[in-house]
């Protein structure tokens, strides 16, 4: 339960982080939604069997990270979360995919392994640019940029409802767990037959905790509508912002920088 | 609704799973009374304080506020006069930050957003947390979550301030804190608690209730004094009224 409970801690982390004032801390959050979205997009949208023109696009989660002081380590370690599920999606490429590419010496490369080292490549660069997402707005601020872009309001409040009672839910769980722990001797972590009455509980108390909440909703006012006050505003600043980054990504996309500097690096000698 | 007063008249609650948990009560609170509702664990106290802004409704009898009787039809003005501060802030605080969460109410109003504005300013100012405006709710302590939650209720303006068991898990200073602030509101106020010491501080009438009933009802001073009746109700008296056990020891 303590890798429950430093997850948690985790993230609260990215809240502290969201919480930051630098340049990138002040931008429109719409603009940052936008970047993300470019970004992805393009990152995606290159052949299964790109690993070179993929390297300069590292640029923007680098320079992200460094204007945002972003701790490089903190962001790391939750990619390390995501890493058994790139090995699963990449996992067949190498056994299905075996025509030759490319000979190192007497290695031979097969296009397997190389689209299963882009797929990773892809993973990595896109979790870590939503990552940076969070960790540089926050997720409320997210939220209200998605109600701006026109996402229906009941999606945005149940995603702002959902992390709300995230750390209300984790922290009840948490104080269970330990409960259960303290009285079972026979082994670490919750036995299978505990587990029924466990969730049960948590499911009741949960409705139980749910219909307090609206009753409080009730008492305030509540008519079916949630009134959400506008925030952030869209600068000449943030559109400099978004049109630098797209340049970039689409200039990465349609020239393969290593390649021209290979060249260059060639013809100069 | 001039008059902030509270009458309740034979009013009967059984909850859908046959428990009675009000029989025939009646009493009658007048306009800026600080009274409190004290009884043991399923006396009724929440219940009660469940039917003065109908989160319930009776199942026979009459709760009237300020003269208006509460049905589905004068609810509305019946929660603008009524502010509720529920037993746990977790319940109450569900916006994502402070400032958004104490903006709920002000904004179901339907106020404009200047009004708004000014209103939770002034809440969160009168319980001391307005530099907590920006923080979400879960990074809140047990003291300033209260806080924020009385503020929610405050930025309503409400003529009557029902709360329930304000001090419960808050530490010696933020009680003290709450109580200080409790003390310089001039709206009625009805408080169901545990904490007789705090009656004692805030409240010059005391209802007793027992089983869905009232006890007693009168000056806190003289029930208190009561220790027979007290010990009847299942409470004690409050420990700043009974001699100090070191004193007495050596005594």
């Amino acid at each position: 339960m303590i890798k429950l409970e430093s997850n948690w801690l985790d993230l609260r982390r990215l809240d502290d982080l969201a919480n930051q004032k630098t340049f990138i801390h002040c931008l429109d959050p719409c603009t940052k939604l936008f970047t993300t979205l470019a970004f992805v997009m393009i990152v995606t949208s290159f052949s299964k069997y790109e690993i070179t023109s993929l390297i300069p696009l590292t640029f923007y989660p680098i320079a992200l990270m460094a204007l945002g002081n972003l701790p490089y380590n903190h962001l790391l370690k939750r990619l390390v979360v995501i890493a058994p599920f790139v090995v699963f999606v990449g996992l067949f490429n190498p056994i299905f995919d075996q025509s030759p590419v490319a000979n190192l010496g007497p290695l031979v490369i097969s296009g397997g392994w190389i689209s299963f080292i882009s797929i990773t490549i892809k993973l990595i660069l896109t979790v870590t640019s939503a990552l940076i997402l969070v960790a540089t707005t926050g997720i409320n601020s997210i939220c209200a940029a998605l109600f701006r872009i026109g996402i229906p309001k009941p999606i945005v409040i149940q995603i702002l409802f959902m992390y709300r009672y995230l750390h209300v839910l984790l922290e009840e769980f948490l104080i269970t767990s330990q409960a259960y722990s303290l009285r079972s001797f026979h082994s670490s972590g919750i036995h299978y037959k505990a587990w029924g009455s466990l969730l049960g509980q948590l499911l009741l108390r949960t409705m139980a905790r749910a219909q307090r909440i609206y009753q409080a909703m009730l008492c305030r006012g509540f008519d079916g509508e949630i009134r959400l006050l506008a925030m952030g505003m869209r600068t000449k600043r943030d559109n400099i912002y978004f049109v630098f980054w797209l340049a970039f990504f689409l200039f990465c996309r349609f020239l393969n920088i290593p390649q021209v500097l290979g060249k260059l690096l060639l013809e100069g000698f | 609704m001039s008059h902030h007063t509270i009458d309740l008249t034979e009013v009967l609650y059984t909850y859908p799973d046959g428990t009675t948990a009000l029989r025939n009560l009646s009493l009658h609170i007048g306009h800026g009374e600080a009274v409190a509702i004290v009884g043991s664990n399923g006396s009724g106290k929440t219940t009660l304080l469940s039917h003065l802004n109908g989160v319930l409704f009776p199942s026979s009898g009459i709760v009237n506020i300020g003269g208006y009787p509460v049905t589905k039809q004068t609810l509305t003005q019946i929660r603008r006069t009524v502010g509720m501060v529920f037993q746990n802030p977790d319940d109450q605080l569900f916006m994502p930050t402070v400032y958004d969460d104490v903006a709920f109410g002000p904004l179901n109003l339907g106020l404009p957003p200047i009004d708004v504005e000014k209103r939770v300013t002034a809440a969160l100012k009168t319980v001391g947390a307005l530099e907590l405006r920006n923080r979400p709710p879960y990074r809140l302590s047990g003291g300033q979550k209260r806080a924020v939650a009385i503020a929610t209720v405050l930025a309503m303006e409400p003529a009557i301030l029902v709360m329930d068991e304000p001090t419960a898990a808050l530490d010696p200073l933020a009680r003290r804190q709450l109580i200080n602030l409790l003390r310089t509101f001039t709206h009625t106020k009805i408080i169901a608690t545990h904490d007789l010491d705090m009656v004692l501080d805030l409240c010059e009438r005391t209802i007793i209730l027992c089983n869905g009933t009232i006890l007693m009802d009168g000056p806190t001073i003289d029930i208190f004094h009561d220790k027979k009746l007290l010990d009847q109700a299942g409470l004690e008296q409050p420990s700043s009224m009974q001699s100090c056990p070191i004193c007495s020891k050596l005594g």
